[in-house]
């Protein structure tokens, strides 16, 4: 019997697993997968948390839910990779063989990378909502807040949804007009980029979006540290920025058991190739979503996208052929405005986000790189299809490739 | 594309004035590059830049997190040697296109 492996049972690899178990003979191929928790969190509902939209049933569910009849599943912590004997070691001593492996372990928040971050005013004035436990501290924290100065500051990149914390702000400014408190809350974006959004197109109607709802942009800000006495974050070129409530988007980093595998960078993110998703250092691993190093964001949809061409190049690899799919680094992604409107973006290694109409040109349903409602609706729908389509890796109507159709150059 | 005369070679750059052909590049270049920035180059710029480099040429990500963890200079004396926004000056006299942080 030989084995596909498979650490990781989040997004990644849980759509692996389902789609993977179509592929191989149940004869000849066992399939495992490895988590250490039990819990899937449906991470893009951590956003609407925090403003009482979602609460933690809304986000959570039992892994084993999503898994296919026919997968093996083990719930232990992962020690380490061991790839010149193609095995895996589990913290509980058990040593698991494999023919081929599927890194799928994800990113984690590192808050502790920042001094001062998790001190005393942590989950008092100071917030993530990149974590369940952040996001409901910060609901009802947001209960009884009387107003006064609100810093999102993104730590580093990169980050996961790298959208999300634009979403938050809009969210935010929404969130206090309708509560009649805006005139007494300031909202400021802090981050290391030096815009809204990395790419120039999105960037400017998106900081354009911003200062719409007065929201204060601060660019280029690289922070060093939190000063818990002075309630303030400061910058390596020691500027400081109060706040009243801090929400942190803290660095992100890859799981420990990269580094200590030697399969990472210097963040513990997987190497690989960012076109056939194959390691950098052995033939028989390949590496998909957050965990990897590749240039795209670390989102659902890309995850999503190179289900499709990995799935193809693990049987390529597994029948000894030359790989068939290549990645363009393809992600896809709603953005919350606020006010029951939306925008969407669209884009992949070479083409930045650019506006249009998605899926079918000139018709929709949705506009790119534009608010509409129906933008919304495609965010709130996408909870429903998380669960019941795209976690079990059945076919979507949009292709891995992005295209050129509908978008306006 | 454009065009920009630096040590009295004509090199491509880009409308950042970024190189667009990192082989163009030589450390005279680098100083005179430098100066429009308002920066003198030393050896520990020097040092960077070299690091900058090898790792561009490596296909490596370019993040001033990576820059801190090099053991070169840790990221409070990167700043001080490139004020401002060390990275995106430093790729610029490095001869390296702008790094495009992960979106």
């Amino acid at each position: 019997m030989k084995r596909l492996l498979i650490l990781g049972a989040g997004t990644g690899g849980t759509i692996m697993a389902n789609k993977m178990r179509k592929q191989l003979s149940r004869d000849e191929w066992d399939i495992t997968i490895v988590d250490q928790h039990r819990t899937h969190y449906y991470q893009p509902g951590f956003l609407f948390v925090p403003f009482g939209m979602y609460n933690r049933q809304d986000v959570v569910k039992p892994k084993t839910s999503f898994l296919p009849n026919g997968v093996n599943v083990i719930f232990q912590e992962i020690d380490r990779i061991d790839g010149n004997e193609s095995k895996v070691l589990l913290k509980d001593g058990i040593s698991l063989k494999y023919n081929f492996l599927v890194i799928a372990t994800g990113t984690r928040v590192v808050p502790e990378e920042t001094p001062g971050l998790k001190g005393p005013l942590w989950h008092k004035n100071i917030f993530d909502f990149y974590t369940i436990e952040g996001a409901l501290a910060l609901a009802e924290f947001f209960k009884t807040w009387p107003g006064g100065e609100l810093v999102l500051n993104i730590a580093d990149v990169p980050i996961k949804c790298p959208v999300a914390p634009l979403e938050f702000v809009m969210f935010a400014d929404a969130f206090f007009v309708e509560r009649g408190l805006r005139s007494k809350v300031n909202i400021s974006y802090a981050t290391p980029m030096s815009g809204a959004f990395t790419k120039p197109r999105a960037s400017k109607v998106l900081g354009a979006l911003l200062e719409d709802k007065n929201i204060n942009i601060i660019p280029d800000f690289y922070l060093e540290k939190v000063d818990n006495d002075k309630k303030a974050i400061v910058s390596y070129d020691d500027r400081e920025i109060p706040f009243d409530c801090l929400v942190t988007v803290p660095v992100h980093k890859g799981d420990p058991m990269i580094g200590r595998s030697g399969l990472g960078d210097e963040m513990d993110f997987a190497k690989a190739n960012k076109h056939t998703l194959q390691s950098d250092f052995f033939p028989n691993i390949f590496v998909i979503g957050d965990a990897g190093n590749f240039p795209t964001s670390k989102a659902g949809s890309v995850v999503h996208f190179q289900a499709d061409v990995l799935t193809e190049n693990l049987v390529c690899a597994i029948e000894n052929r030359p790989f068939t799919e290549s990645f363009d680094g393809h992600a896809n992604c709603y953005i919350e405005t606020g006010f029951g409107k939306g925008a969407l973006i669209d884009f992949n290694y070479d083409t930045e986000p650019l506006p249009g109409s998605f899926p079918f040109p000139g018709i929709g349903p949705f506009g790119l790189l534009k608010e509409t409602r129906m933008n919304h609706y495609g965010k709130l729908i996408f909870r429903w299809i998380y669960w019941h389509i795209l976690l079990k890796g059945k076919e979507m109507p949009i292709d891995s490739k992005m295209t050129m159709a509908g978008k306006k150059m | 594309m454009a065009q920009k005369i630096y040590a009295g070679v004509s090199v491509d750059v880009n409308e950042e004035g970024y190189f667009t052909n990192p082989a163009q590049w030589t450390r005279e270049m680098a100083a005179e590059v430098a100066g429009e920035e308002g920066i003198n180059l030393t050896d520990n710029h020097y040092a960077v830049l070299s690091f900058l480099r090898e790792r561009y040429g490596k296909g490596e990500a370019l993040t001033i997190r990576s820059v801190g963890n090099s053991g070169i200079i840790d990221i409070k004396g990167f700043y001080g040697l490139f004020p401002g926004a060390p990275m995106k000056k430093a790729a610029k006299i490095a001869g390296i296109p702008k790094p495009s942080s992960c979106v």
